[in-house]
């Protein structure tokens, strides 16, 4: 079962490596630095989606050995966020830390993606069996951080936006469903 | 044989004229890969580019940067017409017709009237300019244009006393051009300056770059070029030209006032809130540099804006 396990580890380097192999070949267009930004946004934003989809998935028959892949998913998408934020810093605006302050406080696309970062952040540090045991029963609480971080990662991709809603109604229905899922099973649940 | 009339021709034997059009685009797009095959994928794109553009003088306007490849210029676009990508206008530029392509001239004007693209630019010696481009999205590219003044062609429809704005309009084609399917932004596209600033000997009408004709993406047949403001006012593919007494709309103005003023002067001190103005990233380097005051061409178009209060004005 650790072969599958490293198999999506795999997988989930593809990207990486097909944005390597462009920036090799110089084939990402007439702007790199924003295309690469972009892509590392948009895999983030798909890995957490395929994280939050884990839990309604394994509930379907023969479905329940998807649990393993969770956290795998999950690290996946602060990777790519990781690689998004570097990307701002370094590429987009190489250190100039007086004009990415400007950014945080006057753009709100900023604000509310840096908080959605911050937030995936501590989850990703204490995805460890050892800060599983040490959290006790408040693992699963702070873990539960990852649905604000969506809806804020759901924000960013919005405010940024100029004219062109579609892609943004498709991650967005797809995630409403998929936080929509929770709270009718809660209800159901306690009902 | 003479013509003769064929009584025994009905309404459904005529071919509908999207379905002809089809037809033709196809068969153009055979003959070219036709052509492809025989002299290499480079000659098909210089099939398609390398029209004729009659004699240019160049050196008109010069500038002392590295220009831009025409790859990028070509390939990295704002056209929503053809997509909203970067990408999508030159993947689907070949949804734009521009042939026959007229100009209707209208407002307050002593001779109104709908012109032949031809007859349009006929009487206009085709000059070279090498301009800035700054986009509001904060990048920047050299562009040498082919073109002529909008001043010289404004003057030959004689502008009427009340005559205060010039108001431009893209083509609408919803059947063709994929982006106005969609309400993205309210169409037609449209932009508009002050007569002041339209007869400025800066502002031109470009039908052509790097020596060529227009691609379609960069906003052929026909578009304005006002090297000191943010790209979208450098409105593509004009249809109309109509001088008014009022501001006209503009299309991104009345789709975020807050985001895109009228002026859209480009301005290092008027911050927008999605891009940070004071730097931008010239296509094809890596650090940002500084953006200047109306993209550096304040020493001829500041006069323009003597006692007005820019940051309001935006």
């Amino acid at each position: 079962m650790v072969g599958w396990r490293r198999l999506v580890w795999l997988i989930g380097l593809i990207p990486l490596g097909w944005l390597l192999l462009g920036l090799w070949q110089n084939t990402l267009g007439a702007n790199p630095v924003e295309r690469m930004i972009r892509f590392c946004g948009d895999w983030a934003l798909w890995w957490l989606l395929m994280t939050l989809a884990v839990s309604p998935l394994r509930r379907l028959p023969g479905w329940s050995g998807l649990i393993r892949f969770r956290r795998l998913l999950g690290l996946l998408s602060l990777f790519y966020a990781l690689l998004h934020v570097s990307g701002y810093v370094v590429l987009d605006h190489f250190f100039s830390w007086e004009t990415i302050w400007r950014d945080i406080l006057k753009r709100p696309y900023i604000t509310v993606g840096l908080m959605a970062f911050l937030l995936l952040v501590p989850l990703g540090v204490t995805s460890t069996r050892a800060w599983m045991q040490r959290l006790g029963r408040h693992w699963g609480a702070l873990h539960r951080l990852i649905y604000p971080a969506s809806v804020l990662v759901m924000g960013h991709y919005v405010l940024m936006i100029k004219a062109d809603y579609r892609a943004a109604f498709v991650y967005g229905v797809i995630l409403a469903g998929l936080l929509g899922w929770r709270v009718v099973s809660v209800v159901v649940r306690s009902g | 044989m003479p013509f003769r009339w064929n009584p025994e021709l009905r309404p459904e034997d005529i071919t509908p004229e999207e379905l002809f059009r089809q037809r033709r685009r196809f068969m153009k797009s055979a003959a070219l890969v036709g052509v492809g095959a025989v002299l290499g994928m480079e000659s098909l794109e210089a099939a398609e580019t390398s029209a004729p553009l009659g004699e240019v003088r160049s050196g008109v306007v010069t500038l002392n940067e590295k220009q831009t490849p025409f790859a990028d210029a070509s390939g990295y676009c704002n056209f929503y017409e053809l997509g909203t990508g970067k990408e999508d206008p030159s993947r689907q530029a070949d949804r734009l017709v521009t042939k026959p392509w007229s100009v209707l001239i209208d407002g307050e004007v002593g001779r109104p009237g709908r012109i032949s693209l031809e007859e349009l630019i006929k009487p206009h010696p085709l000059e070279e300019r090498v301009y800035r481009m700054r986009c509001v999205e904060a990048w920047s590219m050299v562009i040498p244009w082919v073109g002529f003044s909008l001043g010289a062609l404004l003057q030959r429809f004689e502008p009427g006393p009340k005559a205060q704005y010039v108001s431009f309009e893209t083509i609408l084609d919803p059947e063709r051009l994929p982006g106005q399917k969609r309400d993205i932004l309210e169409w037609p596209y449209r932009e508009g300056l002050r007569l002041d600033e339209a007869m400025h000997p800066l502002t031109m009408l470009a039908v052509g770059m790097y020596g060529r004709v227009l691609p379609n993406q960069n906003g052929a047949p026909l578009r304005l070029v006002v090297p000191w403001k943010y790209g979208f006012k450098s409105i593509k593919s004009i249809v109309r030209i109509t001088l008014t007494e009022q501001q006209p709309v503009t299309s991104w103005n009345a789709h975020a006032p807050g985001e895109y003023g009228f002026y859209a002067n480009v301005n290092p001190a008027v911050s927008h809130p999605r891009w940070d103005q004071s730097r931008e990233r010239r296509i094809g380097e890596f650090l940002r540099r500084e953006t200047l005051p109306f993209n550096g061409y304040g020493e001829q178009v500041a006069g323009l804006y003597t006692g007005m209060d820019l940051t309001r004005f935006f």
